[in-house]
């Protein structure tokens, strides 16, 4: 047998049939669902007189749209109200199990699936979202959809697929002390560019993935649609399996094992070969910022604002005085020195138990600098119970940050978390474009640390500025 | 879907490149559950300038939108595709586009026409010189036209697309007509359900 891919088995493992001319009809083993991108769908099922085929693999959640307020507070925005609860009733109407808002385990689709032990390694899993890519860190293809898509999911539990080609994303050699995940995934979208990974399954290998934790894995494979590409993948390995042992949806005791041993086949074989190979060099990575209005806009933070005189294409030119113009930058500012309205340390890139530990490390002890407002919004509600459990909710308290209820919140501003035109952020989460984060709002990408510790200086900081 | 053979309109040279599709229909819009109505909110942090091309008086009524590298990248949201047909956009020209905007495109009839940048430029002169300039899009025969100026391109589609876009063809209705394969496949395939997960109210059996 030829010497296949990770990509490539996951792809022939769920061939429903490829009929000559047409794409391949793929079989979808776990759809995720949430209030925004589903009720057309729902719809389009209603109208044309049609069921969810398959409600056991289907699980919906609560997330894009919730507000981050106490939950005893009503949801005060009407349209918002009426999206959230169109989702509950769509649940019911098509049996299938739904997370609404204040949910014990409700929160951010990506953050939930991986924790409840729902995403698990060989599976085929879409959801009506970008950063579905998420769960490729489990050895699972994973991919964001359209709504029309949801809708043919919904209906048949297969999708019509062109097959992507694969690119190995080899992360050579260790990061060094200080590069967390969240910079180890901005220097790959920077290197990629925001279409470099356009028809590609990306699979990230080499010993800096295989260091991170599962957590680490997932940040990285998120960002992997912020280079275009629809999935991103990490084989499996122990860390993969240590990790989903215990977990709700897994099999308990000595069926955890059989399938275990089943998942350790996700992996690509040894002289597979890729369509494209990237190699990146972990150990000149160090902290960054994005400085512009796409992700692959990244600087170092020890570094200085851009200039548009830097680039030949005249293209590439013209989107940097652009992107310069309406960040409000000057070429040749040093990072350390622009200063934070608004700091935002959540978001389906950055919001899990281990994210907001390193942040509440940073933290403990110290202020938020005056005129910063600086928010923590948990992933999910097991995520805010366990920070509570550990008492992080405390030390973010106490330092002066908001400590809210699970969304995704500030990452895309539908819920009322958002900037003021003209505010400055420091976020952790996955896009820094035009008016993302509230109409005007200027976004800069960083990892958690690096968001607490400009939180407490007012300005982009590494922790090292704080703690020592 | 309405079935798409040849379109004919102005057109309009977006000329901006990485236009996300937070940047064609902000976050804000996608808490309605209705499917029309989008277009009121296309591109809408922009449409106050009164220097935006979609202000520009030359240009209104325009049907085919001429937009630059990586159109439609980011956010999966189909809002988007939905916001640029009920402004009254039928295809978009562009050197390349984010791939599930690409897919999106396609469910819904709007058509996708990927061209070399140096024949989007050609073409964007073409309409800023004259903005009357008819353009054609033959999606049967893959050409794009400026028949006044005599100029022309080919352009290439996945045959599926091609046909659906042709025929108006449902795909869920199309994937339906497998039933029996996706049948035969699930008795086959082994891979866990949510079954025994969770209880009617959505708390884990096992914790």
């Amino acid at each position: 047998m030829p010497s296949t891919t990770l990509f490539e088995k996951l792809w022939d493992e769920h061939v429903v049939a490829s009929p000559e001319g047409e794409p391949t009809l793929l079989y979808i083993d776990l759809h995720l669902v949430h209030e925004v991108t589903s009720p057309q769908a729902f719809d389009g099922l209603r109208l044309n007189g049609r069921t969810v085929r398959r409600p056991d693999r289907t699980l919906a959640t609560a997330d894009h749209n919730v507000p981050t307020d106490p939950i005893s507070t009503p949801v005060k925005d009407p349209v918002s109200r009426r999206q959230l609860e169109a989702l509950e009733e769509n649940c019911e109407e098509f049996g299938i199990t739904v997370f609404p808002r204040g949910h014990e385990n409700q929160g951010i689709v990506h953050i939930i699936g991986p924790e409840l032990g729902v995403t698990q390694p060989g599976m085929t899993i879409v959801c009506g979202d970008s950063h579905t890519s998420t769960h490729g860190a489990f050895g699972a293809l994973a991919f964001g959809i359209g709504t029309s898509e949801v809708e043919h999911v919904l209906a048949t539990q297969t999708l019509p697929q062109q097959k992507a080609k694969s690119m190995s994303v080899t992360l050579k050699g260790k990061a060094p002390e200080g590069v967390s995940a969240k910079d180890i995934a901005l220097a790959i979208v920077s290197r990629l560019g925001t279409g470099g990974g356009a028809g590609y399954v990306l699979e990230y290998r080499g010993d800096a993935i295989r260091e991170l934790s599962m957590e680490g894995r997932m940040t990285i494979c998120n960002m992997s649609i912020e280079a275009g590409a629809r999935a991103g993948l990490v084989a499996v390995d122990e860390v993969t399996i240590d990790y989903l042992r215990g977990r709700p949806g897994v099999p308990q005791g000595i069926d955890f094992d059989e399938a275990a041993a089943r998942w350790r086949r996700y992996v690509s074989d040894d002289d597979a070969s890729f369509d494209n190979e990237v190699v990146i060099d972990a150990r000149e990575l160090t902290p960054y910022v994005t400085w512009g209005t796409n992700p692959a806009q990244v600087v170092a933070l020890s570094g200085r604002v851009p200039s548009p005189d830097d680039y030949d294409d005249a293209d590439e030119k013209a989107a940097t005085a652009r992107s310069l113009a309406y960040m409000d930058l000057t070429p040749g500012t040093p990072v350390r020195s622009i200063p934070v309205d608004v700091v935002f340390i959540g978001s389906c890139t950055n919001s899990r138990i281990e994210d907001l530990r390193a942040a509440a490390h940073v933290a403990q002890g110290h202020r938020v600098a005056s005129g910063v407002r600086a928010l923590v919004v948990p992933g999910s509600h097991r995520v805010k119970r366990q920070a509570e459990d550990e008492g992080l909710d405390q030390i973010f308290l106490s330092a002066g940050f908001e400590w809210r209820e699970p969304g995704c919140s500030m990452c895309l501003g539908m819920n009322p978390d958002q900037l003021q035109p003209g505010q400055r952020s420091a976020s952790t989460s996955n896009r820094n474009f035009e008016g993302r984060q509230g109409r005007g709002g200027r976004t800069h990408l960083v990892s958690p640390v690096v968001a607490a510790a400009t939180a407490v200086k007012g300005r982009f900081a590494t922790p090292e500025e704080v703690t020592s | 879907m309405k079935p798409v053979r040849v379109l004919e309109g102005r057109a309009v040279p977006l000329e901006r490149s990485d236009v996300d599709t937070d940047q064609i229909i902000p976050s804000d819009w996608l808490k309605r559950v209705e499917r029309t109505g989008f277009g009121r909110g296309l591109f809408s942090e922009w449409r106050d300038d009164p220097g935006f091309v979609l202000n520009d008086q030359r240009y209104v009524g325009a049907s085919i939108l001429i937009a630059g590298s990586r159109f439609g990248t980011g956010s999966s949201r189909e809002h988007a595709v939905w916001a640029l047909m009920d402004y009254g956009f039928e295809a978009i020209i562009a050197p390349s586009f984010g791939d599930i905007f690409r897919n999106n495109s396609s469910k819904q009839g709007l058509v996708i026409v990927q061209l070399p940048s140096s024949d989007v430029e050609e073409l964007n002169a073409l309409i800023r010189e004259d903005s009357t300039r008819l353009v054609v899009v033959d999606v049967d025969d893959l050409r794009v036209e400026v028949p006044e100026a005599g100029w022309q391109r080919t352009f290439s589609l996945d045959p599926m697309i091609r046909e659906r876009l042709l025929n108006g063809w449902d795909d869920i209705g199309l994937t339906m007509r497998r039933e029996s394969a996706i049948t035969t496949f699930e008795r086959g395939h082994v891979s866990p359900t949510l079954t025994g997960v969770f209880d009617h109210e959505g708390h884990a059996l096992a914790q």
